[in-house]
């Protein structure tokens, strides 16, 4: 299968990196995520044949990592926090907030194929809580119309 | 990009360039960057490791162990190559520290990294960065190449004829990988799951080879010492505790953000001082001091110096800096699932106390706080925890137990308050959650 060059120019370099391959492995998956969208079965078995794993192997330890996924996402995967620091300042209104207005449940994706919900754990932002993470973007010190904005700025953005 | 804050009682060591633009080599040249390395380079294996130790500085992410005891532990002779495992999977709820050093410093941890490995003979190391910090990961891999182009790493470092690799590594989202045999694990491509100690990682550890793990902030410390000198740094401090903190205040407080404090900072100062309070007119309920695995201090316990040995004879844990603030309006029963539901997620299920430990902890609190629990699920809770510590491979069924045993006897009588069917008196209405009533 085809990957960007610049994944390829990165997967290139970071075997270098290891004595051993399947090292490359766990960020390898992630930046295949981010250009396919998820870990399909056709990513899994072309990274286990590059790495020298079996398919079992790489499905074992996607199955470990809370970012990695085999099935399709939203466009934009929004995800807010609800751990502590977040919780005692609203994260939760946040999070309920998004699910009204997304029409959507924890883990579920809108019709349309843009978003997809999801509550996660501690993305380090405690500090500036409430806070959520839109694909790689940390939106921080929300509000419920501060998330509204990043959401209509995400719309606006697939409609270009 | 997260935004700093400052206060008078500050002593900027580690944050000193944060905002100064330190991203980018040349600037960091000019505020004495790469000038450590250059003078631990004239000097002895050993000479290093003992201003380390000298200098009181103690891990960072959390166990606050005597770092240069841990690199002393390092062979001197090993057929197999040598390691520094830099550990920036920031994970503990509560902590965004290097994050902003990663941010605004990457290079201090570079140079700290290189400094390690001159004191234990390694050649290469790697810095490992959390998945969901992927621009971090960006600034990191840009600094790793700009130090490249410049000689600073890779062949005959200095003209010094000494050889030395660093490079980037990413996670994809596990808080146990934060425990350093799940981190070497992970960077060798597999799970994360914890590897059983000894051999320790300083004997065994990547690839078999010994390896020296720090947190972020500990390795970025180590330039300034060798620097500025270990008496320097220590006296920052308080005996044994040398040098400063950056502790990351969140929660109900008016001035939330991250600072670097000396350690021994008085902990209520920091709340009504320097975080300015508790907004809204509300009163103080509790403070997590450490990151989400410490066993909270009630409102009559914050008084307390804010070093790893002060806050262990308060009863709990200094940690990983990351100080949650929380307020006479916040459940604790609640306070006390949420801190359980990241456990019981975050558990790989390797070993049994933790795998069910905190999914039955996670039901009993979940069930507690809908109004459904029973008085002896309270003790219960406290024997179900009690009877996890010191039992799990890796410190993360401590982590879960250690919190919940102090939430239980700090604050029992709000969880009687939850008794008989009544519903969560904080809760706010038409909030109740959609969970399901676990029966046991």
């Amino acid at each position: 299968m085809k990957f960007s060059e610049e994944f390829e120019a990165r997967f290139a370099e970071m075997l270098a990196h290891y004595p051993t391959k399947r090292s490359a492995l766990v960020p390898t998956l992630l930046y295949a995520q981010d250009e396919v969208g998820f870990l399909s079965d056709e990513v899994i078995l072309e990274l286990a044949a590059r790495l020298d794993l079996t398919e079992l192997e790489v499905r074992n330890v996607i199955s470990y990592y809370s970012m990695l996924t085999t099935k399709p996402r939203g466009k934009f995967n929004v995800q807010v926090c609800t751990n502590i620091s977040c919780l005692v300042v609203g994260g939760e209104d946040i999070l309920r907030h998004c699910a009204k207005k997304l029409g959507v449940g924890n883990k579920e994706t809108t019709p349309d194929g843009l978003f997809t919900l999801e509550e996660v754990e501690c993305i380090g932002a405690c500090s500036w809580a409430p806070a959520a993470q839109v694909n790689y973007d940390f939106h921080e010190n929300l509000t419920t119309e501060k998330i509204d904005k990043v959401l209509d700025e995400c719309r606006q953005k697939a409609a270009q | 990009m997260a935004s700093l804050v400052s206060h008078p009682d500050e002593v900027k060591v580690v944050s000193r360039r944060f905002g100064l633009g330190a991203t980018n080599l040349d600037r960091y040249l000019e505020l004495d960057g790469y000038k450590a390395v250059q003078k631990a380079l004239g000097m002895e294996p050993d000479a290093i490791i003992n201003e380390v130790k000298n200098s009181g500085l103690r891990g960072r992410g959390g166990a606050g162990f005597s770092t240069g005891m841990k690199w002393s532990f390092v062979p001197k002779q090993s057929a197999k190559p040598k390691y520094v495992l830099c550990n920036g999977d920031e994970s503990e709820p509560g902590t965004c520290k290097d994050r902003l050093i990663f941010e605004h410093d990457p290079h201090s941890v570079i140079e700290g990294v290189m400094i390690a490995a001159l004191a234990v003979g390694a050649r290469s190391g790697y810095i490992y960065i959390r998945g969901e910090y992927r621009y971090l990961s960006i600034i990191m891999q840009k600094a790793i190449r700009e130090a490249y182009a410049k000689g600073v790493i890779g062949k005959n470092i200095f003209g010094s004829g000494r050889d030395l690799d660093i490079y980037w590594h990413g996670g994809a989202g596990a808080y146990e990988v934060g425990e350093e045999s799940a981190l070497m694990e992970s960077l060798e491509g597999k799970r994360g799951i914890p590897r059983i100690r000894p051999p320790f990682p300083a004997v065994v550890g990547l690839w078999g080879g010994p390896t020296v793990i720090n947190n972020a902030e500990t390795l970025a410390c180590v330039p300034h010492i060798i620097l500025g000198g270990a008496e320097w740094f220590a006296k920052l401090g308080t005996p044994k505790n040398g040098g400063t903190r950056l502790f990351c205040l969140s929660g109900n407080v008016a001035k939330p953000g991250v600072y670097e404090l000396p350690m021994g900072y008085n902990l209520k100062k920091m709340v009504y001082e320097v975080g300015g309070g508790i907004p809204n007119g509300r009163a103080l309920k509790a403070v997590v001091p450490g990151g989400a695995s410490c066993p909270c201090l009630t409102a009559d316990e914050v008084d307390v110096g804010m070093d790893f040995d002060s806050v262990a004879k308060a009863g709990s844990m200094l940690g990983s800096g990351g100080v949650v603030v929380v307020d006479d309006q916040q459940c604790i029963v609640k306070f006390a699932l949420r801190t359980m539901k990241f456990y019981k997620h975050e558990s790989c299920g390797w070993c049994i106390p933790c795998r069910e430990g905190t999914d039955w902890l996670e039901k009993t609190l979940t069930r507690f706080h809908r109004g459904g629990g029973v008085m002896k699920d309270i003790d219960n809770m406290q024997y179900l925890s009690e009877n996890m510590l010191g039992r799990t491979f890796c410190p993360l069924g401590d982590a879960a137990a250690m919190p919940t045993i102090a939430f239980v006897k700090k604050f029992r009588k709000e969880f009687e308050d939850h008794l008989d069917g009544r519903p969560c008196p904080y809760e706010k209405e038409g909030a109740a959650e959609e969970l399901p009533v676990m029966a046991h």
